[in-house]
C-alpha cells in the first residue's frame, strides 16, 4: 500500500502518513476524554470536601463512575495507542501495519467510550469503575467497555505487526531501541489485561441481558482485577518508556546499561500483573498462599524493576550532564538541568512522585498485614493518584510539549504558562495524593460520599485531622484541576492558534536517521565507552531506600498499636 | 558466518529479542499464577449447606 514519510526538520523523527494521522486522532480523543474526566474530577472533589458536599449521593456515584472510566480507561488508553504507534512506526522508521484495521480499532474505541458514557449519564449504571457484581449496570455500559477493549486489542496487535514489518524491512539493526522495547512491554501487559477484561465483562454483559443467571462475585473480583489493576501496569511500562524517551530527547542521554534496563522490563513482563492480587487481600475466597506469593513475593520482582528504572533514568541524565561538564559536587548536573523546559520538569516530577509516593505506598498496600490498615480506605485512591496521575498522566503531559511541535507542527502558545503547568499540576497532585493517603490512614472510607455518615443511627467520632486532610484534599484537588485544565488549554490553544511550523520533506520511502537529532538520540544504543560514574543518583536512590524503609516500618509499628494482642 | 554470529548471541539477548516469546510469557505468567490458581482457589471454597 502506497504511503509517504514526513521527516520533521527539527527532530529528525519520521512520521509515516497513516501512523501520523492515527497518533493525532488518538491524542485528540484522549485529550477530550481528559476534559470530561477533569470536569467530573472537580465535582467529585467538591462533594468529598466535607465543608462543601456539593452533590447528593446518587449524583455523586454517577459522576464518580464517569470520572473513573473516562480517566483510567479512555484518556489513558487513547494516549497509549498513540504511544504504541509512535514507538513502533515512528522510532523504527517503517510503515504502520494494516492501517485500515487501525482505524477500525480507533473508531471502536471512540464508539465504545461514547456508548459507555451514555449508559453512565442515563443514570442506571452508577456502579463505579470496578462495577462489582451483583451491582448491575445497563447492558450498554459493559458493551461500551468491551468495544473499547476490542479496539485497544486491535491497536496492540498492530503494534506487534509493525515490529514484524520493521524487522522484515530491516529498518533497525540489532535489538529494538529501549523506548520501543518498553512500549512492547506495555503492549504485552495490555494483551493480558484486555483478555482478562474480555473473560469477565463479556459474561457480565450476557448477565445484564438476562442470558446468564448469575456471575460469581468472587470470581468476578478476581478476574476483573486482572483488567483493573493490570491496566495501570500498562501505564507504568508506557510512562517509564516516556521517561527514557524524554531523557534521550532533552539531554541526549543513553541508558546507563541497556542490559539492566531490558532485564527490568522483562521483570515487568513476568511479574507486574500479579500485583492485581493486592486488591483481594481481604477477600475470604482466596487462599493465603495465593495472596502472599502473588503480592509479597512475586510483586517484589516488579518493584525491583521499578527501582531499577527509577535509578537508571536519572542516572542516564546525570551521565549525560556530567559529559557536558556539569561535574561539580553531587548535584550540579541536577541544578543545571533545564527546569524551564516543561518536557523535562514534568517528566522529573513524574519520576520522583511515582517513586517516592506511588512506589512506596504501593509496596505498603501490597503487604498483606499492613494492607489491613488502609484496605479500601481513601488511601487507595491516594496511592493510585500518585501512580496513575503523577506518574502516567504527568509523563504523558510532559511528552506532549515535544509532540505538539513535531507531530502536530504547531508551536506551543504562551510559553511562560507552559513552564508553570507541570509544577502546578505535578506538585498539587502529589500533595493531593499525600493528604488522601493521610485521610485513608485515619480510616476515611474509599468511596462513601459523606464521611460524617450524616443521619446514621450510630455516629463515628473522627479525629480533627481526618477532616483537615479531607479539606486539604479539596483545596489541592481544585488546584490540580486548574493545572490539568491549563494543560488542555495550552494544547488545544496551540493546535488551533499556535504558529504553524515547517512540516519537513516528504518521501515515498523511509530515509536513514539523521545524525545528532532527537530521532538519533531516541533510538541510540549504549556503547561500552559511555560509562560515567553517577554518584548523585546513588545518593538519590539511597534517599528513596531510607524513606521506604522508615515508612514501611512505621506502618508495622502502627499495625502493632491497632492490633492489640494480649 | 551468519550462523556463527547467531551462536555468539547470549541466551538472555536471544530471549529479549524474541518479541513473540515475550508476549507468550507475559500472558502465561499471570494467566497461570494469578488467574488459573485464583480459579482453583475459588473452586475449592466449600459450598454453604
Amino acid at each position: 500500500m502506497a504511503t509517504t514519510y514526513r521527516t520533521c526538520p527539527s527532530s529528525g523523527l519520521q512520521f509515516e502518513n497513516n501512523a501520523e494521522k492515527l497518533m493525532r486522532w488518538h491524542a485528540v480523543a484522549g485529550v477530550l476524554w481528559l476534559l470530561v474526566g477533569g470536569i467530573t474530577a472537580l465535582l467529585v472533589i467538591l462533594t468529598r470536601w466535607p465543608a462543601i458536599k456539593l452533590l447528593p449521593a446518587d449524583e455523586f456515584y454517577l459522576i464518580l463512575t464517569a470520572h473513573g472510566i473516562d480517566m483510567i480507561i479512555l484518556w489513558i488508553l487513547h494516549f497509549e495507542m498513540a504511544v504504541l504507534f509512535f514507538a513502533s512506526s515512528t522510532l523504527l522508521r517503517c510503515r504502520l501495519a494494516t492501517p485500515k484495521l487501525a482505524w477500525l480499532g480507533f473508531w471502536l474505541m471512540v464508539i465504545g467510550g461514547i456508548v459507555c458514557n451514555v449508559a453512565i449519564f442515563q443514570g442506571g449504571s452508577s456502579v463505579m469503575f470496578t462495577s462489582y457484581v451483583p451491582m448491575q449496570a445497563a447492558p450498554h455500559f459493559y458493551l461500551g467497555i468491551i468495544l473499547v477493549a476490542v479496539g485497544a486489542l486491535i491497536g496492540t496487535g498492530i503494534f506487534f505487526a509493525t515490529l514484524v514489518v520493521a524487522k522484515k524491512d530491516k529498518t533497525y539493526q540489532g535489538s529494538l531501541p529501549l523506548v520501543t522495547f518498553g512500549a512492547m512491554t506495555a503492549a504485552i501487559i495490555a494483551t493480558f489485561t484486555i483478555l482478562s477484561g474480555a473473560a469477565i465483562l463479556i459474561p457480565t454483559f450476557f448477565w445484564s441481558m438476562g442470558w446468564i443467571k448469575e456471575i460469581d462475585a468472587q470470581l468476578y473480583r478476581m478476574v476483573w482485577w486482572g483488567l483493573g489493576h493490570s491496566s495501570q501496569q500498562i501505564n507504568v511500562a508506557a510512562h517509564v518508556s516516556i521517561w527514557y524517551l524524554t531523557a534521550a530527547v532533552v539531554f541526549g542521554a543513553k541508558p546507563l546499561s541497556e542490559k539492566v534496563s531490558r532485564f527490568a522490563f522483562l521483570l515487568y513482563i513476568l511479574f507486574l500483573q500479579l500485583a492485581s492480587a493486592h486488591h483481594l487481600l481481604s477477600d475470604p475466597g482466596m487462599s493465603s498462599e495465593w495472596k502472599v506469593l502473588n503480592t509479597s513475593y512475586f510483586m517484589y520482582f516488579a518493584v525491583m524493576a521499578s527501582m531499577i528504572h527509577g535509578f537508571t533514568v536519572p542516572g542516564a541524565i546525570e551521565a549525560a550532564q556530567r559529559k557536558k561538564g556539569y561535574t561539580n559536587g553531587l548535584f550540579e548536573w541536577l541544578r543545571k538541568a533545564p527546569w524551564g523546559n516543561p518536557a523535562f520538569s514534568g517528566m522529573f516530577i513524574s519520576l520522583v512522585g511515582f517513586g517516592f509516593l506511588g512506589g512506596i505506598s504501593g509496596v505498603v498496600l501490597g503487604t498483606e498485614q499492613i494492607n489491613m490498615l488502609m484496605h479500601n480506605t481513601f488511601y487507595v485512591p491516594g496511592h493510585f493518584h500518585t501512580t496513575v496521575v503523577v506518574g502516567t498522566t504527568l509523563a504523558f503531559m510532559s511528552i506532549t510539549y515535544i509532540l505538539v511541535p513535531t507531530l502536530f507542527r504547531r508551536e506551543m502558545i504562551l510559553p511562560k504558562l507552559c513552564q508553570i503547568q507541570p509544577y502546578l499540576y505535578g506538585i498539587s497532585m502529589s500533595v493531593l495524593g499525600l493528604v488522601m493517603m493521610g485521610a485513608g490512614t485515619l480510616g476515611v472510607s474509599r468511596r462513601h460520599w459523606d464521611m460524617a455518615f450524616s443521619g446514621a443511627p450510630f455516629q463515628y467520632e473522627w479525629p480533627g485531622a481526618a477532616y483537615l486532610m479531607m479539606g486539604l484534599t479539596g483545596v489541592f484537588g481544585v488546584i490540580a484541576v486548574v493545572g490539568g485544565g491549563l494543560w488542555i488549554l495550552l494544547v488545544v490553544g496551540s493546535l488551533l492558534f499556535g504558529k504553524k511550523l515547517n512540516g519537513g520533506k516528504v518521501s515515498d520511502k523511509p530515509t536513514p536517521i539523521p545524525l545528532d537529532t532527537t530521532a538519533a538520540s531516541a533510538t541510540a544504543h549504549t556503547d561500552k565507552d559511555d560509562h560515567v560514574a553517577v554518584p548523585g543518583t546513588v545518593v538519590l536512590a539511597l534517599l528513596l531506600l531510607v524513606t521506604f524503609v522508615l515508612y514501611y516500618f512505621v506502618n508495622w509499628k502502627y499495625l502493632s498499636e491497632v492490633w492489640l494482642l494480649s | 558466518m551468519a550462523e556463527n554470529d547467531d551462536d555468539d548471541v547470549p541466551f538472555m539477548q536471544k530471549l529479549l529479542d524474541n518479541n513473540f516469546l515475550l508476549l507468550f510469557l507475559g500472558v502465561a505468567s499471570p494467566g497461570l499464577l494469578y488467574i488459573l490458581w485464583g480459579i482453583i482457589d475459588i473452586m475449592n471454597v466449600p459450598l454453604a449447606k
